[in-house]
């Protein structure tokens, strides 16, 4: 009887590990399946008889997007975009959430309360629009930095954090003479990096992926990202294999070019991937997910 | 006053958000009040005129409106059919792997399309089911298809291939908060169910999915109340001539009336009445739960 109990327990864990396997093979193929293509020659992607290992490896896909100007132009902007996105929001949230983590502050309840509605209600899609517009932020830069600055989201993250901060050291420094601002900056921030860290990785991720603000709001070419830049692409040649029936080789070419823009853009991501798994429960847990 | 005045440096803090706030959302949400107006490019937000309700009874007679929602609540059906389910069967699948490499390996792999974006995973997908692409190739193979076909411009296929693609992408992320919630879950339970000789079918039946009930409950209410949503960039990446008549939603409707054909007060007034129809979806979803449960989880 035991003994029968402990096999049954062994066939599950064999089917449950076989199924996850398969599971992570879903996953994981495809991708590396793009990864693959990537590298394949125009001739061996128009035939597509290949998974994994393309009969003809080349590396023209990846030379055409390095010769293409707008595309390292768009790379660029994505860049400036995401840097200079992520240090203003931080800043920007914590500012105010150092303010708003005093409990004894006036009207705090009315911040408070205007915050949490925010998190509810908001105007959508075209009235935002209008507003841009009228702020004179379509085809600006500063349309990726401006509008992203607060989020209510994190504010209320920062606020619990910097009340974990022992009063009796920033105590101890307003006695020594320091200021509410040199307090923020030389004792809270320092003390919240792990808060910190968490916004400013999930905040990054949001900007490199983000491509609706370039589509909404911006039409000159010059300032699109990489996102809008390969959305572009891609548009492109589905048109053009609806439209070139017969002219695969035409075809191809892009799709080399696409699937390379593809891989470089995934590229950034992986690299702060790492990083990022170090912070996802917490992430997860303090709220911080940007969908 | 006096105590406003002494806190002046702390509430200068502030100040920059209140302002952010009344400028990027509170203006907004006045804005709406273009969904009861002429809204005309010639316009500005107080000059137009008010037309009262004339934009919604549009609503009820435009056809690509209604096909639109058709194919908004088909794809958001299926991903709560599939979408939903999925990360709980697959969290308790690693919950049950035991802890080591491999555990560790496969979570790593699950998690990552999360973070790619749509962009980039449309255009894997474009890919993969062009005429040349990966399923095709696999198809022939196998013997299922005897010619290659470009599966995206088949719109009869759309609604699958959103929902599965969405739901390749967030299966991994999803399982997050199911295998947190099973972390806190008392080993002793297990043992307890083990000596009463209970397989692991039965302690996964009769411990772990009743310590979930919470957690998937609140899932199913936030899934609820968004059946009206969609995902715009999904949309917009995957949606070409051939299959826009099944893959058109709510989102993307609101963005051509809008933004292309530059019709704001009805496109506002579509993208209004959608969204108070989804607070009483919202609503609803709570109260069943609740009656299901016996206690509300909002």
């Amino acid at each position: 009887m035991r003994n029968g109990k402990m096999n049954s327990t062994k066939v599950f864990n064999i089917i449950n590990v076989t199924l996850v396997t398969i599971v992570s093979i879903i996953i994981l193929a495809p991708v590396l399946n793009i990864l693959a293509s990537s590298f394949a020659s125009s001739k061996c992607l128009a035939e597509g008889d290949f998974i994994f290992f393309p009969k003809e490896l080349t590396l023209d896909n990846y030379r055409a997007v390095l010769n293409d100007s707008s595309i390292w132009r768009a790379y660029l902007i994505s860049v400036a975009k995401t840097v200079i996105g992520v240090v203003t929001h931080l800043l920007f949230c914590s500012m105010v959430a150092y303010g708003l983590s005093k409990r004894y502050l006036k009207f705090r309840k009315f911040y408070t309360v205007m915050g949490v509605i925010t998190l509810f209600f908001s105007g959508g899609m075209i009235p935002t629009y209008l507003l841009i517009k009228k702020l004179g932020l379509l085809n600006n830069f500063l349309v990726y930095i401006i509008p992203q600055l607060f989020s209510y989201y994190d504010v209320v993250i920062l606020m619990n954090f910097f009340r974990q901060v022992p009063p009796s050291l920033e105590e101890s420094a307003q006695i020594d003479g320091a200021g509410v601002w040199t307090v923020f900056m030389r004792i809270v921030m320092p003390l919240s990096k792990p808060a910190l860290a968490t916004i400013a990785l999930f905040n990054g991720v949001f900007q490199w992926n983000d491509f609706m603000t370039a589509k909404l709001y911006i039409t000159d070419q010059n300032l699109y990202p990489v996102q809008m830049k390969l959305y572009d692409i891609i548009v492109q040649q589905q048109a053009a294999s609806m439209n070139t029936i017969g002219n695969i080789a035409l075809e191809t070419t892009s799709k080399g070019i696409q699937l390379s823009t593809i891989v470089v853009t995934t590229v950034p991501i992986l690299i702060i991937y790492p990083l990022l798994q170090k912070h996802f429960v917490s992430g997860m847990t303090l709220g911080a997910v940007k969908e | 006053m006096k105590e406003f005045k002494r806190q002046l440096p702390l509430q200068l803090m502030i100040i920059p958000g209140v302002i952010f706030m009344l400028i990027f959302c509170y203006y907004p949400i006045y804005g709406l009040t273009i969904a009861f107006k002429n809204y005309t490019v010639i316009d500005t937000l107080d000059s137009a005129r008010w037309v009262g309700l004339e934009n919604f009874k549009i609503i009820a007679t435009d056809k690509y409106f209604w096909q639109s929602v058709t194919n908004t609540l088909g794809i958001s059906l299926l991903k709560l059919l599939i979408g939903f389910t999925v990360p709980i069967i697959l969290s308790i699948m690693i919950y049950e792997l035991k802890d080591g490499p491999f555990k560790r390996v496969t979570q790593t792999i699950s998690y990552l399309p999360h973070f790619l974006s749509w962009i980039i995973l449309g255009g894997m997908v474009v890919n993969w089911l062009s005429t040349n692409g990966m399923l095709n190739n696999i198809l022939l193979h196998i013997g299922i298809l005897d010619e290659p076909k470009n599966f995206l411009l088949d719109s009869g296929k759309y609604w699958w291939i959103a929902v599965l693609s969405d739901t390749w992408k967030e299966a991994g992320w999803g399982t997050i908060l199911y295998l947190a919630t099973m972390a806190g879950i008392d080993p002793t339970y297990y043992e307890a169910a083990e000596i009463d000789g209970a397989g692991k079918m039965r302690q996964i039946i009769s411990i772990t999915l009743p310590m979930l009930k919470t957690i998937i409950s609140l899932n199913f209410i936030l899934t609820i109340s968004n059946l009206l949503k969609s995902n715009l960039d999904q949309t917009l990446v995957l949606m070409n001539s051939q299959n826009q008549s099944k893959a058109e939603v709510i989102d993307s409707y609101v963005y051509r009336m809008g933004l292309t054909q530059g019709d704001f007060s009805y496109a506002t007034a579509v993208g209004l009445g959608v969204s108070i129809v989804s607070v009483v979806l919202l609503l609803l979803a709570n109260s069943v739960t609740k009656k299901l449960n016996e206690e509300s989880v909002l």
